[in-house]
């Protein structure tokens, strides 16, 4: 498929597979946290990691917006679907996710009436369309998903829809990385910066990754060609000894991102105190939730939740996963009590998770012999 | 020779059970085949097949709930008739008689029942089988989504042919009749409300004379499928537990129509896992898949048949693909249904 093909190139990714073996010193590892999920997913789908010598370790970052959400926010979401006369609609990777009283496909099965949707416009239109209903968004995602909510929320009070809300879980990218570099016996050398965030809020957000952590960031797209590109960046950057956020993804992503995008979450929504990621526990001014403005259309205060804060199961070692202390199959639970059909923790559950990316796709031995040098 | 049965540990059914995955698997094997378990049974077969004086008859049933009833390409009438066809033809029968039986919801338009039931007697005449009984249900408004049909077939095996997963063996060849998940993403398009400007037809076919055309070539023939529910992926996991093999496909070889390739690209779907409803897939005795792919290539229904991998003795029990780029990753069974990626 054009536009497709050229980033999936076998000839192209034997080119930068050599120039990677040229730049690294055998027997040094190279520890690369990809933060995104989209980037686990192409690593795995494509074999990216049987084209790289075993010097280069990429280690899954907290950037897949289904795993990072508590258990308790799923509870409060079943909760939702569940009330008389609502019609809750989420994103299809949401369905399965566990939280302390099952899932919404379960929730599903007992009668709640929950649809899948694919944008929140498709949410606002069923409202639309069902004006005796009321219609709950499940919004979740970092600031790549946020505009389309903020979009369907200044679309809901343009036009007056009142049975429409969103139950809004949003997070940022910034505060978790902060957090993942403030762990104590961190040992990570660089990072593959998230593609589709940026384009967003652009690479002047990862600045502080350079200036207070002095470690190099490559803002990277989502083709295995890509990928491999950004470690060549990467690997470039520690041989001069240079410390810079680049951008590998010049064909979509801006120094500044896209200043319409940010504004329209920034009039409709604010920075929470605290919010709770899975994993990693409470992050200072890392959530988001709607503005007074807009508590009309916020499920939060429109309907009472449960709000119960519930412990990631004691087995899980998401969180160790999520800041790349432990790889999935190192976790106590990995493949045994843990499954993409059960799923103890959320890094299970997305086609995004590590666990899950890594069960579905990567569990052979690495074939290193196939590596051209 | 079967790997370890499912457990079913859920409580309720959910849409998961009905996907073709492992939810599927554990509701079929830790309840149906534990309350109902039979020596015909358990293979688990597209048919059961019985020995009944003297001849070999394949027997199977299948009940289709499509939405939307009418989908570019065919309808669900064709897709009943065909789909029973299918599971006939793939077990080495020729296909004789079909059964059919309609749940109807109430304020169902005759007209469009009409078209239907004419749908289905055109399929059935392509195939060459009689529809020779029949069942009719109107059940109250909202209980059925409009029309769900259910077909069983019986057909018979010619003497000599065998297949089955035993007779797989390392270096046999897969192959495929044609273009994957066309009828999946064509239904998927056709729901609506994805605003995907694609033109696909569903691949809603009978298989029965390229099945035939395959068994001409005798006992090089060890096994075959259609690859309907749950895709390509799940029919070749399912013949990897049970022969005891690895399959590794080549990424670059899978035949793949441009708009199933960008329909999935935006739905974040693989189309391995998406259904076909008018292809077959094989193994076949390395020495003569070339023959079998020409057979295949004769008929107009395999004009893009193809070679898409080989059968290893191990990993065990996995299904690898050696993707285009250079890389090689699991293709393994589907939990769910697939579910799209939303970033």
């Amino acid at each position: 498929m054009r536009f497709v093909d050229e980033f999936r190139s076998g000839e192209l990714a034997q080119k930068l597979t050599r120039e990677i073996v040229s730049l690294v010193e055998a027997g040094r590892t190279v520890k690369i946290m990809e933060v995104c999920g989209g980037h686990t997913h192409a690593i795995y789908k494509h074999g990216v990691e049987d084209l790289v010598p075993p010097e280069i370790d990429f280690v899954h970052g907290p950037g897949c917006p289904v795993c990072v959400i508590p258990m308790g926010r799923v509870d409060d979401a079943i909760s939702l679907a569940e009330r008389p006369g609502v019609i809750f609609t989420t994103f299809g990777d949401m369905l399965r996710v566990p939280g302390g009283r099952g899932s919404l496909l379960e929730a599903k099965a007992r009668g709640a009436d929950v649809r899948m949707v694919y944008s929140p416009l498709d949410a606002l239109e069923i409202a639309r369309r069902n004006p005796d209903r009321e219609v709950v968004f499940f919004a979740i995602g970092f600031e790549t998903t946020a505009p389309a909510t903020a979009v369907t929320l200044l679309r809901a009070r343009t036009e007056g829809v009142r049975n429409f809300s969103a139950f809004c879980n949003h997070v940022t990218i910034g505060p978790p990385l902060r957090a993942i570099l403030e762990s104590p016996g961190l040992r990570l050398d660089a990072f593959i910066a998230p593609g589709h965030v940026s384009t967003v809020i652009g690479t002047r957000a990862y600045d502080f990754i350079v200036s207070e952590y002095a470690r190099p960031v490559v803002v990277t797209a989502f083709e295995p060609i890509d990928i491999l590109q950004a470690v060549v960046m990467v690997l470039r950057q520690l041989r001069d000894g240079r410390r810079e956020v680049e951008n590998q993804y010049t064909r979509v992503v801006r120094r500044d991102g896209n200043r319409r995008a940010v504004a329209a979450i920034e009039e409709t929504m604010e920075l929470r105190d605290t919010f709770e990621w899975r994993g990693l526990g409470w992050i200072e001014e890392s959530g988001l939730r709607l503005r007074p403005e807009f508590a009309d259309w916020d499920a939060e205060i429109r309907f009472e939740l449960p709000g119960v804060r519930i412990e990631d199961p004691k087995a899980c070692q998401c969180g160790e996963v999520l800041i790349g202390a432990i790889k999935p199959w190192e976790c106590r639970v990995f493949g045994t009590a843990c499954t993409p059909e059960r799923p103890i923790g959320t890094c299970m559950v997305s086609s995004e998770g590590a666990c899950a990316a890594y069960y579905n796709y990567g569990r052979l031995a690495r074939r290193r012999d196939r590596v051209p040098v | 020779m079967r790997a370890r049965r499912s457990k079913l540990r859920d409580e309720i059914v959910t849409l998961a059970h009905g996907a073709g995955g492992k939810a599927t698997r554990a509701l079929v094997e830790g309840l149906f085949l534990e309350e109902l378990g039979n020596p015909l049974l358990e293979p688990l077969g597209d048919s059961a097949l019985i020995e009944l004086n003297g001849s070999r008859v394949a027997f199977t049933t299948d009940s289709y709930v499509v939405t939307p009833i009418f989908f570019p390409g065919g309808d669900i009438g064709d897709l009943a008739v065909n789909g029973t066809v299918n599971d006939l033809a793939v077990a080495g029968a020729r296909p004789l008689f079909l059964s059919a039986g309609f749940v109807i919801e109430e304020g169902f338009s005759v007209a469009d029942l009409r078209r239907i039931a004419a749908s289905m007697a055109r399929a059935a005449a392509a195939a060459g089988v009689v529809i020779a009984a029949g069942d009719t249900k109107v059940v109250e408004r909202g209980k059925a989504d409009g029309l769900y049909v259910n077909t069983s077939g019986v057909g018979l095996v010619p003497e000599g042919v065998v297949l089955g997963p035993e007779r797989v063996r390392p270096g046999d060849r897969v192959l495929v009749s044609g273009t994957l998940g066309d009828h999946g993403m064509a239904v998927m398009v056709a729901r609506g409300g994805l605003e995907l400007e694609v033109d696909l037809d569903s691949d809603t076919a009978p298989v029965n004379e390229l099945a035939r055309a395959l068994l001409a070539l005798g006992g090089a023939v060890h096994w075959m499928r259609d690859p309907t529910r749950g895709g390509l992926a799940t029919a070749l996991n399912e013949l990897a537990v049970q022969a005891t093999v690895s399959i590794v496909l080549e990424e670059s070889s899978l035949p793949l129509r441009p708009q199933v390739i960008g329909a999935c690209e935006i739905l974040g779907i693989d189309p391995l896992y998406v259904a076909n409803e008018g292809k077959l897939v094989a193994v076949i005795e390395r020495d003569s898949a070339d023959k079998a792919l020409a057979a295949l290539r004769a008929h107009p229904l395999g004009a893009q048949a193809a070679v898409i991998g080989e059968v290893h003795a191990e990993p065990e029990g996995l299904v690898l693909l050696d993707t285009a780029f250079g890389g090689s990753r699991i293709v393994d069974m589907l939990v769910g249904d697939p579910l799209p990626r939303i970033c």
